[in-house]
Order: C-alpha cells, then sequence, then structure tokens
C-alpha cells in the first residue's frame, strides 16, 4: 500500500492511494499562491498598474521589463495569472481509477487532471459539492476571461534567469509546470466526469475495495472517506470541522478502528479563534461604516459568506447599521445564495427543521427581501444604479489579483476611512495587498478557518485511534513563526508519518487476509470434525473461481464423461485435472504407546530419547530411527521401502484421517 | 407573655397536636420557636409552662402512638430543649419523664420518623439548646444520646452531620467546664465521663484509615479549638498532637483540607498558641503537604499575628513556588532581584506544574489569588518581591496568549498548557490589577501596559477576561505617576492611552453586549479621574470614542444604554462631547441633554432611565453648562418625566435631585465646605421667589404625590425633603404670618385621596402660602417615623403570627421550603 503526494499544500491536497489492485486519487487541489505573484487584472484601465516601471536588473539590463513590473518594491510577473498544479511525473495519472473528492475548495485542479492526463477512471463526489465546485470554477474561469491579456510572460521562468530576480520570486517553485486557467468547456467536460453520492453511501470499487463518503462538517457537502477492504482500513480525513457552522455535523464515529488515517486540511490559522474572528470583523466593519467609511470583504462565493451574513443579520440592527447597504458581487452571486438554501439534507440540524416550518435555511434570504442584501454578477450594470456608499462590498478574489475586488482595490484603495477585511484564510493578506502599495485604506486580517485546530485533532485521535496517522509535514511541527509552540502540531503515539510534495510514502501495515465467499452447495457438503473444542476442520476441494477481486470456492466439477462424440473440446471448458488428495492428518503421537506397538509388531531394543522438540525413537536393530515431533514425523531407514511403509502404517494408526 | 397571645395559644397548641390539620409553611414554625426563645430568654421557663399547661401537652402529645408530622415532631424537640435550658424547668420536664421520652432510645429515635433528616435535625438542635448546665450531663449519659450523636456525624444529610458535630464540640465544652476551676490543666483521668467518651471517640476516629470519620474527627477538633478557649483546650491538644503528626507521616497526607483548618485553628486560639508552641508543627505540615494542599495553610500561616518569622518566610516561600518555577521555566534574564532562593526549585511543584492541565491551572490560579488576598493585608510579608511578582505574572499572561517565546523545555511545555487558559488568565490580570497598588522599575511597568494592550486587543480574549483587563488596565494607569507641574498622566501612560483608544473604540463596536459594557465603563472611569487633563483630551477627543459612546445611547441592550449614558454624562460634564453624526441622523445636531430626556421619557427599561437620572443630578450639582442656563425648566422637565416613571428607583433619584435644586435655592442643610467649587445658584434668593420657583418647576405636586408612594424609600426621601423645607421656611421666618392663611381645603382634600391610592387627581396650581400651610398642617414628623418601621412591623408581631397560623391551618400551601 503506497501513498503519492503530489502536492505540497496541507489544505489543498492531491494524494494518490494505491490499495489493493485500485488507484485512487484523493482530492485534487490547486494551489493558487502562485497568483500572488502576478499583477493584479484590472475591470477597467487602471492607469496606476499600465504606468508601473519595468523591472531591470542591478546591472541595468531591462531585457525583462516586458513581463515584470516593479510596484513599492515589489516585483510582478505582468501575464494572464498562473496556477501551480499538482505533481503530474510522480505516477503515470491516466492509471488513476477514481477520483475522491471531499469538498469544493478540493477540486480546482480536475480539469487539468481528467482533461490532460488520459484519465479514463470516475471522479466521486455530493451534490453540493459538485455544484458549488462548478461555481468556483465558473467564477474563476470568467473573472480571468472577461480580462483577456494579449501577453504571457515565459521568459522570466527560464531557471536561470529565476535565479537573478528578487524574492518571491527567485524561490517559486515548478514554475515551468504553472498553467493558465482552464476553460469552460474543459470545467464541463471535467464535471461530466462525476458521479454523485450520499452520505455513508457504499460504493464498490472492482469488488476490491469499498468507499464512502462521511460528513465532514467543514462546507455543503464536505466529505471525509472511508476506503476499505474486508480487512484493512483507511481513512482520508480531508477539511473537517467540529464547530456548529451551517454543514450537517462531522460523523466521527465511523472513523474509528483506522489502520490508517490520512488527514490533511486542518485550520491555516491555528492561532485564530474563529468565534473572536466573527467579533472582530463585525466590529471593524461597524467601526468604519460609522465612520462613513466603506467595507470591502474579498471572498470566495460559498462558504464562510454563508455565516458571516448570518452573523450581520444578527447584528447590524443592534449596531444600527440597518441602512447600511450590503453588496454581493459575483458572476455565481445569485446562484451562490440560492443554491445554500435548497441543499436542506446537507444542513445542520437547525436549519433542516427550518424547511419544515417552511422558512429559508439561512436568514440572507430575509436580507434580500428586505433590500438589505444585494447581489450582481459584476460592477458593469444595474450595480452602478444602485452603487451607495458608504456600504459593504463582498466579492473575489481573495487573491485580489482577479474579479471585482480589483476595482474595489483601485476605488476605495487612497481613503483611510475604509477598510478592507480579510477572512479568507487562503491568501497571505500581506502578498496580496502588495500591487496596491501605498495605501491608505485600513487593512484587517480576521481568517475564519473552521477547520480542526490542533486540540480538536488531539482529541479527535484520542476518540477514533487509529493505528498509524499520515500527515503533511507541515502538521508534524510548529510553524516556522512560533517554533516554540508546542501546542500547534499533531501529537499522537506512535508519531504521525509525514509526507511533502513529490514523495511516496509506503504505508506501515501489511495485507494478511483475503476473504473467499464459498457456494453454499459447496458448503453443505462439508465434514466439519472437532478437532480441539471450538475448532472444527474440514477439507474442500473446490475451484477457487476470481472475478473482478471477488473470491468464490464452487463446488469441483464432476469426473469428465469418457468422450463419446469426435466433437474436440473447447479449450476453455476443459475442466482441471482433479488428483486423488491424500488425506490430511491431525492428532499426535503417544510416545509410549506407540513402542508398546512396535514391540507387538516384533520390533525389539527400542530405545526411546527426548530432544528439544519431541522424541527419537532408535530401532537399533533396524538401524532405523523415528524422529517424532510437533508438527512432523521422519521415518529415517536405509534403502528399506517395506519397513518405511510398514513404520509408517504404524504411526498412521495414531492419527486421525480426514 | 402577652395576654391575647396566651388566649391564643391552646387553640394554635391544639391545632398543632392535631396531624389531621397540617402546618403550612416551615416558616411559621421557625418564628414560633424564635418567639419562644424570647419569652425564654426574658423570663421563667417553668413559669411559662405552669401558666399555659397546653404546651405541656403539647410536648406529651407527640409521644403518642400517632404519627406526627415530621415538622411538628422537630419543633416540639427544638421546642422542648428551648424550655429546658433552664435548669429548674429541666428538672420540671425530668419529673415527668418527659425529656427522656423524647430524646431517650423509646422516643423518636426508634420510631419512622426518624428517617426524616427534619426530625434528626431538630433532635440535636433541641440537645443543643438543652445542654446549657451541668445537669443535662448525667442525662445526656443516660439516654446514651452521646453515641446517637457519634453516628449522626457520618448522616447522609450534610446539615444534620455537621450539626451534630458542634453539638459534640458543644457538650464537651460543657462537661470541661464543670471541672473544678482550682486546676487548670487536670489529667485526663480527671475529666467528666461524657468528656472522656468524646475524647476516646476522636482519638479512634483519628486513628481510622476511612476518611470520612478522619474528617469528622478533625473538624470537631477544629471548631473545639475555634470556639473553646478554656485552660483545659491545651491540655486535649497535647494529648492528640501525636495522633495528628502520624497522619502528616502518611503519604499523601490524608484528609489535608480537614487538617489545615485544625492546624489553623490551634494556632489561632489564643490560649493555645501561648500554652503550646504549634509552629513547629505548622513549619512541618508546609513541607509534607503537596503544593496544591499547602496553599491555605501559606495563607492562613502568613495571617497569624504572632507567627516566627522564620514559619513565614516559609510559608511564603511555598505561595511564591509556582511563580518562581513560572519565571525559571521563561529563563528570564539576570539582573532582576528575583524570589526568594531554593524556590524555583522545588521539584515537587515543578511536577505538579507540568503533570497535567488541570493541575497546573488549578496550583496556578491557587497561588495567584493567595498572592492576591494578601497583598492589601497589614500582615503582608515584607519585603514584598514586587518586582518579580510583576515579571512571574506578565509571564503567565505570556505564556496564556501564546506570545512568551520560551526556550527552555519547561517552559515550551508550560505554554502548550496555559495557552489560550480563561482561568489562569482571569486569575492573573486581577493578580496583576492588585499589583498596580506598588510600583515598579519604568521598564517592568512598560510590559505591564504592553500585556494588557495585547489581552485587549486580542479578538480571542473572553468578555470576562476584558473585563479584568480593563479593571488592571485603570488601576495601573491610576497608579502611574503623574508628571511634576501639570498633574498630568506621564509619558508611558501616555502612550498606552493613545495606543488603548483605536482598541477601545473597536471593542465598543463589539457585537458581544458584555464587551461593549465593560469597554464603556472603563471610559467612564477613565473620564472620571482624568477628564481635566489636557493630554488625555487630547488623546480622547482624537478618537472616534466620543461619538461611538453617543451612538450606543441607542444600544439594543439595556444595560450597555445605562453604561453609555453614565459615560456620556461624564464625558459632557468634562466637556469632551461629540454631535451625533450617525448614518441614520445625518445632520441632525441634538443636544446631548435633549437625547437623555429622550431616554428618560422613552426607554423601556429601568437601568438607562435610572442612569439618566443620576447623570441629571450630577449635572445639576456641578452646574454643567447645559443645565445652568435655565436650570428652572430643566428640573421642571426632568421631576414631570420622573413623576410618571413607574421604577421606584427613577422617582427616588428624582427627589435626590429636586433636594440638590432646593438646596442651591435655599444653601444646603449643613455648613459647606468653604473650597468647594462655586455653583451657580440663587442661594441669596429671599424665600418667597424661592417657594415661587419650587412651585413654577412643580417640585411640590412631585413631591407630594412621592410622599403618598407605595415604595416606601420613594415616601421616605420626600418625607425628608419636605421637612427640609418645612424647617428652612421656618428658620428664615414666614412672611405669611401676618397675612390671611389661605384656604387649602381641596389641597388636603387631594392630598387623602392621594393618601388613599387615588392618584389621578390632580393638583391643580399652587401658591407658596398654600403650600406652607399644608406643610405646617400636616404632622410630617410622626410619617417620617412611622415610614422609618420596617413595612411588615405590623405583621411581626407574635399575636399576629398565631392568628395567622391558626388563620392558615389546614390549607396546605405549596411553601415546601427545607427549614431544618
Amino acid at each position: 500500500m503506497k501513498l503519492y503526494c503530489l502536492s505540497g499544500h496541507p489544505t489543498l491536497p492531491c494524494n494518490v492511494l494505491k490499495f489493493k489492485s485500485t488507484t485512487i486519487m484523493l482530492d485534487c487541489g490547486l494551489d493558487m499562491t502562485s497568483t500572488l505573484n502576478f499583477l493584479p487584472l484590472p475591470l477597467v484601465q487602471s492607469p496606476r498598474l499600465s504606468n508601473l516601471p519595468g523591472w531591470s536588473l542591478k546591472d541595468g539590463n531591462a531585457f525583462l521589463d516586458k513581463e515584470l513590473k516593479e510596484c513599492s518594491g515589489h516585483v510582478f510577473v505582468d501575464s494572464v495569472p498562473e496556477f501551480c498544479l499538482p505533481e503530474t511525473e510522480l505516477i503515470d495519472l491516466s492509471t488513476v481509477d477514481v477520483i475522491l473528492i471531499s469538498n469544493y475548495h478540493c477540486m480546482m485542479a480536475l480539469p487539468y487532471i481528467t482533461e490532460h492526463t488520459g484519465f479514463t477512471g470516475t471522479v466521486y463526489a455530493t451534490e453540493p459539492t459538485v455544484q458549488i465546485g462548478r461555481l468556483l470554477m465558473e467564477e474563476l474561469v470568467n473573472f480571468i476571461e472577461r480580462v483577456p491579456k494579449a501577453q504571457s510572460a515565459s521568459l522570466w521562468k527560464n531557471k536561470d534567469i529565476q535565479r537573478l530576480l528578487p524574492s518571491p520570486l527567485k524561490d517559486a517553485v515548478e514554475v515551468s509546470t504553472w498553467r493558465r486557467c482552464y476553460t469552460m468547456q474543459e470545467v464541463n467536460s471535467a464535471l461530466s466526469k462525476i458521479q454523485l453520492v450520499g452520505y455513508s453511501q457504499k460504493i464498490e470499487l472492482f469488488g476490491a475495495v469499498q468507499v464512502t463518503p462521511l460528513s465532514s462538517g467543514y462546507a455543503l457537502g464536505s466529505s471525509n472517506w472511508i476506503i476499505q477492504s474486508h480487512y484493512e482500513k483507511v481513512s482520508y480525513v480531508s477539511g473537517s470541522s467540529l464547530l456548529t457552522t451551517h454543514p450537517q455535523p462531522m460523523d466521527q464515529a465511523s472513523l474509528k478502528n483506522s489502520d490508517v488515517l490520512v488527514l490533511t486540511g486542518l485550520t491555516q490559522i491555528p492561532t485564530a479563534n474563529p468565534d473572536g474572528m466573527v467579533g472582530e470583523f463585525c466590529s471593524n466593519l461597524a467601526l468604519t461604516v460609522r465612520n462613513g467609511g466603506n467595507v470591502l470583504v474579498p471572498c470566495y462565493p460559498s462558504g464562510v459568506i454563508y455565516d458571516l451574513l448570518e452573523c450581520l443579520y444578527q447584528y447590524i440592527d443592534s449596531a444600527g447599521l440597518s441602512s447600511i447597504p450590503f453588496y454581493f458581487i459575483s458572476p455565481v452571486a445569485n446562484s451562490s445564495l440560492e443554491f445554500s438554501q435548497i441543499f436542506a439534507e446537507w444542513l445542520c440540524h437547525n436549519k433542516q427543521t427550518k424547511v419544515y416550518l417552511p422558512e429559508p435555511p439561512f436568514p440572507h434570504a430575509e436580507l434580500i427581501q428586505t433590500n438589505k442584501l444585494k447581489h450582481y454578477p459584476s460592477i458593469h450594470g444595474d450595480f452602478s444604479n444602485d452603487f451607495r456608499q458608504p456600504c459593504v462590498v463582498f466579492t473575489g478574489h481573495p487573491s485580489l489579483r482577479f474579479g471585482d475586488v480589483v476595482h474595489f482595490m483601485e476605488l476605495w484603495g487612497k481613503s483611510s476611512l475604509n477598510t478592507v477585511i480579510f477572512t479568507e484564510p487562503d491568501f497571505s493578506y500581506l502578498e496580496a495587498l502588495a500591487p496596491y502599495q501605498p495605501l491608505a485604506m485600513k487593512c484587517i486580517y480576521c481568517p475564519i478557518d473552521t477547520r480542526l485546530n490542533f486540540i480538536q485533532v488531539s482529541k479527535l485521535l484520542k476518540e477514533v485511534q487509529p493505528l498509524h496517522v499520515v500527515c503533511p509535514e507541515q502538521y508534524t511541527q510548529p510553524p516556522p513563526a512560533q517554533s516554540h509552540r508546542m501546542d500547534l502540531m499533531i501529537d499522537c503515539q506512535p508519531p504521525a508519518m509525514s509526507y511533502r510534495r513529490a514523495e511516496v510514502l509506503a504505508l506501515p501495515f501489511k495485507r494478511r487476509y483475503e476473504k473467499i465467499e464459498i457456494m453454499p452447495e459447496l458448503a453443505d457438503s462439508l465434514v466439519p470434525m472437532e478437532i480441539k473444542p471450538g475448532i472444527s476442520l474440514a477439507t474442500v476441494s473446490a475451484v477457487l473461481h476470481t472475478k473482478d477481486n471477488k473470491h468464490v470456492l464452487q463446488p469441483p466439477p464432476r469426473p469428465a464423461q469418457p468422450a463419446g462424440g469426435k466433437k474436440r473440446k473447447r479449450a476453455s471448458e476443459e475442466v482441471p485435472d482433479c488428483k486423488v488428495v491424500k488425506p490430511l492428518l491431525s492428532g499426535s503421537i503417544p510416545v509410549e504407546q506407540f513402542v508398546q506397538t512396535l514391540e507387538k509388531h516384533g520390533f525389539s531394543d527400542i530405545k526411546v530419547e527426548d530432544t528439544a522438540k519431541g522424541h527419537i525413537v532408535l530401532l537399533q536393530e533396524a538401524e532405523t530411527l523415528i524422529q517424532i515431533e510437533e508438527d512432523s514425523t521422519h521415518i529415517i531407514c536405509d534403502n528399506d521401502e517395506m519397513l518405511r511403509v510398514r513404520l509408517r502404517d504404524l504411526v498412521l494408526k495414531f492419527l486421525q484421517k480426514f | 407573655m402577652d395576654p391575647e397571645c396566651s388566649r391564643l395559644l391552646p387553640a394554635l397548641c391544639a391545632v398543632l397536636a392535631d396531624p389531621r390539620q397540617p402546618v403550612a409553611d416551615d416558616t411559621c414554625l421557625e418564628k414560633l420557636l424564635d418567639w419562644f426563645k424570647t419569652v425564654t430568654e426574658a423570663g421563667s421557663s417553668l413559669l411559662l409552662l405552669q401558666e399555659n399547661p397546653c404546651l405541656v401537652e403539647l410536648l406529651f402529645h407527640v409521644l403518642k402512638p400517632q404519627d406526627p408530622s415530621p415538622r411538628v415532631l422537630s419543633f416540639v424537640l427544638r421546642l422542648a430543649g428551648v424550655f429546658a435550658a433552664q435548669e429548674n424547668c429541666f428538672q420540671y420536664l425530668q419529673q415527668g419523664e418527659l425529656l427522656p421520652r423524647l430524646f431517650g432510645e423509646a422516643g423518636p429515635l426508634g420510631g419512622a420518623a426518624w428517617t426524616a433528616p427534619t426530625v434528626r435535625s431538630g433532635w440535636i438542635q433541641g440537645l443543643r439548646h438543652l445542654a446549657q448546665h451541668p445537669s443535662a450531663l448525667p442525662f445526656l449519659g443516660d439516654c446514651g444520646a452521646v453515641d446517637t450523636i457519634f453516628s449522626l456525624q457520618g448522616d447522609s444529610s450534610l446539615f444534620v452531620a455537621s450539626a451534630a458535630g458542634q453539638l459534640l464540640v458543644h457538650i464537651l465544652d460543657l462537661a470541661m467546664r464543670a471541672l473544678p476551676q482550682g486546676h487548670p490543666n487536670p489529667q485526663a483521668c480527671d475529666w467528666p465521663a461524657c468528656a472522656q467518651k468524646i475524647v476516646h471517640h476522636v482519638e479512634d476516629s483519628l486513628r481510622c484509615t476511612a476518611a470520612p470519620q478522619l474528617t469528622q474527627a478533625l473538624n470537631v477538633l477544629t471548631a473545639t479549638f475555634g470556639h473553646c478557649h478554656g485552660l483545659w483546650t491545651p491540655g486535649l491538644w497535647v494529648r492528640l498532637r501525636p495522633l495528628v503528626a502520624r497522619l502528616l507521616e502518611k503519604d499523601p497526607v490524608p484528609a489535608s483540607h480537614a487538617l489545615v483548618d485544625l492546624l489553623l485553628s490551634v494556632a489561632r486560639s489564643p490560649v493555645l498558641s501561648s500554652h503550646c508552641d504549634p509552629w513547629e508543627t505548622l513549619a512541618l505540615t508546609l513541607s509534607r503537604l503537596s503544593p496544591t494542599q499547602s496553599g491555605p495553610l501559606a495563607l492562613g500561616t502568613l495571617k497569624l499575628q504572632d507567627c516566627p518569622q522564620a514559619l513565614r518566610t516559609q510559608a511564603f516561600g511555598v505561595l511564591l513556588q509556582p511563580l518562581a518555577c513560572v519565571l525559571k521555566a521563561a529563563a528570564r534574564e539576570p539582573g532582576r532581584p528575583g524570589l526568594p532562593d531554593g524556590a524555583a526549585d522545588d521539584s515537587v511543584t515543578v511536577d505538579m506544574l507540568l503533570s497535567s492541565k488541570s493541575a497546573c491551572v488549578g496550583l496556578l490560579c491557587c497561588a495567584l489569588a493567595h498572592l492576591e488576598l494578601l497583598q492589601p493585608l497589614p500582615q503582608c510579608p515584607s519585603p514584598w518581591p514586587q518586582e518579580a511578582l510583576l515579571e512571574a505574572v506578565v509571564t503567565v499572561l505570556r505564556f496564556c496568549n501564546g506570545s512568551a517565546a520560551p526556550t527552555s523545555d519547561m517552559g515550551g511545555h508550560l505554554c502548550a498548557i496555559l495557552v489560550g487558559c480563561v482561568r489562569v488568565q482571569r486569575a492573573a490580570l486581577d493578580f496583576l490589577g492588585t499589583l498596580s497598588q506598588g510600583t515598579g522599575p519604568q521598564d517592568l511597568v512598560a510590559q505591564v501596559f504592553a500585556v494588557l494592550l495585547e489581552y485587549l486587543a486580542s479578538p480571542d480574549s473572553s468578555p470576562t477576561v476584558l473585563k479584568k483587563a480593563f479593571q488592571a488596565s485603570l488601576g495601573w494607569l491610576l497608579s502611574s505617576p503623574e508628571t511634576p507641574g501639570c498633574r498630568d498622566l506621564d509619558p508611558q501612560a501616555q502612550r498606552f492611552l493613545r495606543e488603548l483608544l483605536p482598541v477601545l473604540q473597536k471593542r465598543l463596536c463589539s457585537p458581544c453586549w458584555e464587551v461593549r459594557d465593560s469597554g464603556l465603563e472603563f471610559l467612564t472611569q477613565m473620564a472620571r479621574h482624568w477628564g481635566g487633563q489636557a493630554g488625555f483630551r487630547q488623546v480622547l477627543l482624537a478618537s472616534e470614542v466620543p461619538r461611538l459612546t453617543r451612538q450606543l445611547l441607542r444600544d439594543p441592550e439595556s444595560y450597555v444604554r445605562a453604561s453609555a449614558v453614565t459615560a456620556t454624562g461624564q464625558l459632557s460634564s468634562w466637556g469632551l462631547t461629540a454631535a451625533p453624526a450617525g448614518p441614520e441622523h445625518p445632520g441632525v445636531q441634538q443636544s446631548l441633554l435633549s437625547e437623555l430626556l429622550h431616554v428618560l421619557c422613552t426607554d423601556s427599561e429601568g437601568f438607562p432611565r435610572r442612569a439618566v437620572m443620576q447623570v441629571f443630578t450630577q449635572w445639576l450639582r456641578d452646574g454643567h453648562a447645559d443645565v445652568a442656563g435655565d436650570s428652572e425648566r430643566f428640573v421642571a422637565r426632568v421631576l414631570q418625566a420622573a413623576s410618571r416613571d413607574l421604577d421606584w428607583e427613577v422617582r427616588a433619584q428624582g427627589l435626590e435631585l429636586a433636594l440638590v435644586f432646593l438646596e442651591q435655592l435655599l444653601g444646603q442643610p449643613g455648613s459647606r465646605c468653604p473650597y468647594a467649587v462655586a455653583v451657580p445658584k440663587a442661594a441669596a434668593r429671599p424665600l418667597a421667589q424661592a417657594l415661587q420657583t419650587l412651585c413654577r418647576v412643580q417640585l411640590f405636586e412631585f413631591a407630594f404625590r412621592a410622599l403618598f408612594d407605595c415604595d416606601r424609600p420613594v415616601a421616605q426621601k420626600s418625607c425628608d425633603l419636605l421637612l427640609f423645607l418645612k424647617a428652612k421656611a421656618t428658620s428664615c421666618g414666614t412672611p405669611q404670618e401676618d397675612r390671611v392663611i389661605p384656604d387649602v381645603s381641596s389641597v388636603e382634600a387631594t392630598l387623602q385621596k392621594w393618601q388613599a391610592g387615588e392618584h389621578g387627581h390632580p393638583l391643580g396650581d399652587l401658591e407658596p402660602e398654600a403650600v406652607m400651610a399644608v406643610l405646617r398642617s400636616m404632622d410630617l414628623e410622626g410619617l417620617q417615623d412611622t415610614l422609618a418601621e420596617s413595612s411588615d412591623h405590623m405583621e411581626k408581631s407574635p399575636q399576629s403570627l398565631l392568628q395567622d397560623m391558626l388563620a392558615t391551618v389546614g390549607v396546605l400551601g405549596e411553601n415546601e421550603a427545607d427549614c431544618y
């Protein structure tokens, strides 16, 4: 059993598990932090961005000035943003049988895998994961395609040139494998390969293993996966949450008794408590708006935004902000808000019960109804007519490199009255802000990551007690910036096995058993014999039939009829030869009685010696030696076959045959 | 006894004896017993029984083979004890064999009623009352009561068990007091049998390995040495000390809590501490107990008056140990004065700190709490290691918020245990606040301010932690030295304030109302202390805080509104106001006065309205600019609003405001401080003019209505106010004397209606003459006396109690209060 690790990002995993005869890809995350090295794509012409000076080497060589621009001491690639794909060389991805998706954030690389690697298998995911994943991809494609960029920079990727660049470009990894965004066509094709599954549904893979999604409590439709055979169980825990937010709570009990638990997708900000951060978010929002400033919240179109809107729903009246407009701008804003209301079965209990009242499970419906929350596909069109300040705008993309957020950063960045509040933990906010410097607007970092923290992990591991834990290497040591925080790492016994990008891990357990079924008529014919209390044995003569990784014992074919006709048999109808099987022996030989028997049969001068493992009976006259041990008996005599057979029969008298 | 009560008593006794007429309310029986106690304390119990034979009959009645209710039985047992407390009455009851039958084995002791805890408790309390004279001792011995009390020490009811222990102490004291006075320290063999029995029992229990018995014995001894200071007590302690010392040899020391209590009780007893030196045992115990067990003992030892210095040092060392370990774990920089030598090397403490989260948290919280208790006491050790403690508590706080970066293994481990621990954060912030009463070197104070700021700014701080951080900040700001010459805050505090205000700003917008509330309280305190100081004013006015505070007057949470009212009132007193320019009211400039009046008239909750009244009273007293301009109109408007208020505290505060106004018009009742700030007032106005003003603002209507208010404090306050006015008028001489006395019959008629509860009738326009006439004709002094009596003085009389009990007989109420 092996684990191929294709991604170095612990919350955007992509691993391949080889288990029995199957090859299973676990998640398909796309590392988008690479886009932070690129200049933002403005929706409307930005004189500031287009007039940035080109970057030149220390010696004044300016051959890269078309590709690289300098902004407040940072260098950015002036090109269409590119993403860092999972490793494609480590394993032939066309051999992957299935891909299991755990949540919509972890499927963003799917089109790259399914469309460009010869993949012919099936993808399994829950319905909300697929629908919201589609929205995220659609938004991403839309953000990038609606700002076409003529230039595509590649010179800087040259290894010799990259060495000369300033950080962080110099340290960017695997730049040669970075790819531009996929197209909508590729998205559709990739999504068509997905088969929908429900929680606790058991899916057979070639009869070899069974995979089951379990609720992970992190997002709508998010799942952990159990991959098990009859005798082995691997749990894949990715992006789980024990907090009470909108999704169904996490199913922990089903993770018990795992041989291996692969643990990924823990919180990215283990020191930030989501409750405190929500409070911080509300306070800063109110403070800014009360001062007449605007608030910009760069966010994904689904996920935490539902919880934030719910908090604001409760908070705005009490904070006297009822008249402040909230705008949600995304090409998929409408679909996201509406989808969230229809996935009742995937929601937490409280929200499920609302549906029966009937009421919309999320209160953002009421915000929309009362015109407090308005949503638009983009800043163009209706939005520009309705736009009123001060206001709060939720829009993407959290990297600040593309999407409507770029426009608002340019619009509001110059005033210190305005505030940008970062709630998504995927990008470093300082790096995200770098191309907008110098910036007058206030920046608040309130990362809200509801995924498991280390205290919760330690409780979870105590609860489910897996034999082995496998996790990204980042989780086995404290974060580099807080090396003294020994509480910010996984602490378990035996210590967790860690992996890093492009590493192959042999998982630390061996398969020992295989389940074989026995046909009823064959079972009927068996005559078990009790050889020890509670243990019965029977010999089976059967044909082992193996198909689709399932093994069945079938009754042996009847002895072949004498060939009557001239018709030649086809090879496939040939039955295997049934050799006459020797009976199996059991029991033990009581030495004293055996000696008496020998004497009865005329042997004299018998000597018995005790050995470590049994006895040696010496027939001195016959120059013969009978070695009796627990599991074997040897008769050693010189070239006297008659004698040997005689002695053998005497031995056999003491043993049971079946 | 009152003849009327004597008349009612037979009927009541009959009722009590009748199981078919259950007593509805336990509290009646308690009151009845209290009354009997007062009666017997004042006179002879024997006479009482002889004059009221129904009482003896009642005592006998419960012995009849019927099932009396447990409550009545318990009552009768206690009543019999109360009567038998007097020796002649005891003899009288003994003659009738009543007492052995009540308290002996033939009594309730063997019956079904004994299962009720209230009966067992009554039995114990009866004996407790009874055991007041030496003749009770043979009785207790004869009826086998002492053995029963021994067994009741382990009773399932905690009340019964505790009372049994106390009774043993009482009997022991009674027995030993009965010894001839000549022998100050008699031999044990001379002790009365009863005392010997009890002491043997205690000795047996001390040898026992079972924790409950051991604890019972230790508790009995603790109470004995705590309450009995006879010369026999040293003898008892000398006899039992070896047994107690043997407990200390065990590992772990059993019943450590009770043992600590005992040793402290011994050390506190004046007789014992002078006769037999308890210090050695204390020192030994301190060294034997585990760090968590020894904390309370160390604190208790340090509080002792005559404790030797060496023991004090040892005890203080115990309290400091955990913090010394923390300092060591943090690998503090050398050079600072530290904690006593060796404190940090105590391996037991270190082991305990690192053994588990709960042990570590418990030990640190106890150490911090004990030191916090110790610091303000006169017995506080000197020298007090202020610097090291400050450093330790700052370190603890840094461990708790994860900002410390310890290099040692122990530090890393402690950090992992403590990070995010709210209990330790609370205890440490409390202690940090207490430490502000001392000072510290500048760099350390800077660290204190820095860590406080971290806590105040952290989104992870819980509301209670924040509140404590605010309190500690205030303490440190108050203790920071003022800049010489200008009475302004020192630069360090000034810097802290500058950084604090943006944080406070954010906290005032918190979704959590507790946070907004504690932020406002903190602001109020700051403004109260530094409202006049230039540095503070500058920083505050440069921030959004005044404006946000004003917006919080419309907060959905009433506590927050109340705090916002107080805070804006305080800020406004110092001229630190902001114009409301909220998104809802763009451009509308509303004065704070009218906004607060709006709160007073419309707020649905009492707290904000009360706060407004307090602010207004303060404004009037201080001559606030918004008020001083037209104080007459202001008072009229406020009184009008207050008179309609449903909350009595608002009405009472209205009277307070009226009194301030009166004082300003007429001069204060007492002599004024000659240096007080001059208040713009019309003190020199003649009385007639002042009365005219009071009539115009309708103060009299307000005061008269309040005089007949259904809430007594309001009526009392109004009465005081009118009396003050009356006195003032009399002292000034009433010019009206020469004139015709006006007809006040209509006014008096209205007042009578008000007194009868018909408040709907208006008083109409009043003339000063009419007011004075009414005041003169009213018996305000009499009314004041009536109001001064508690509202239930009529119902408290024994006669009323007996009548009530008779009236409610048979009514099964729901007052099932457990009153044994």
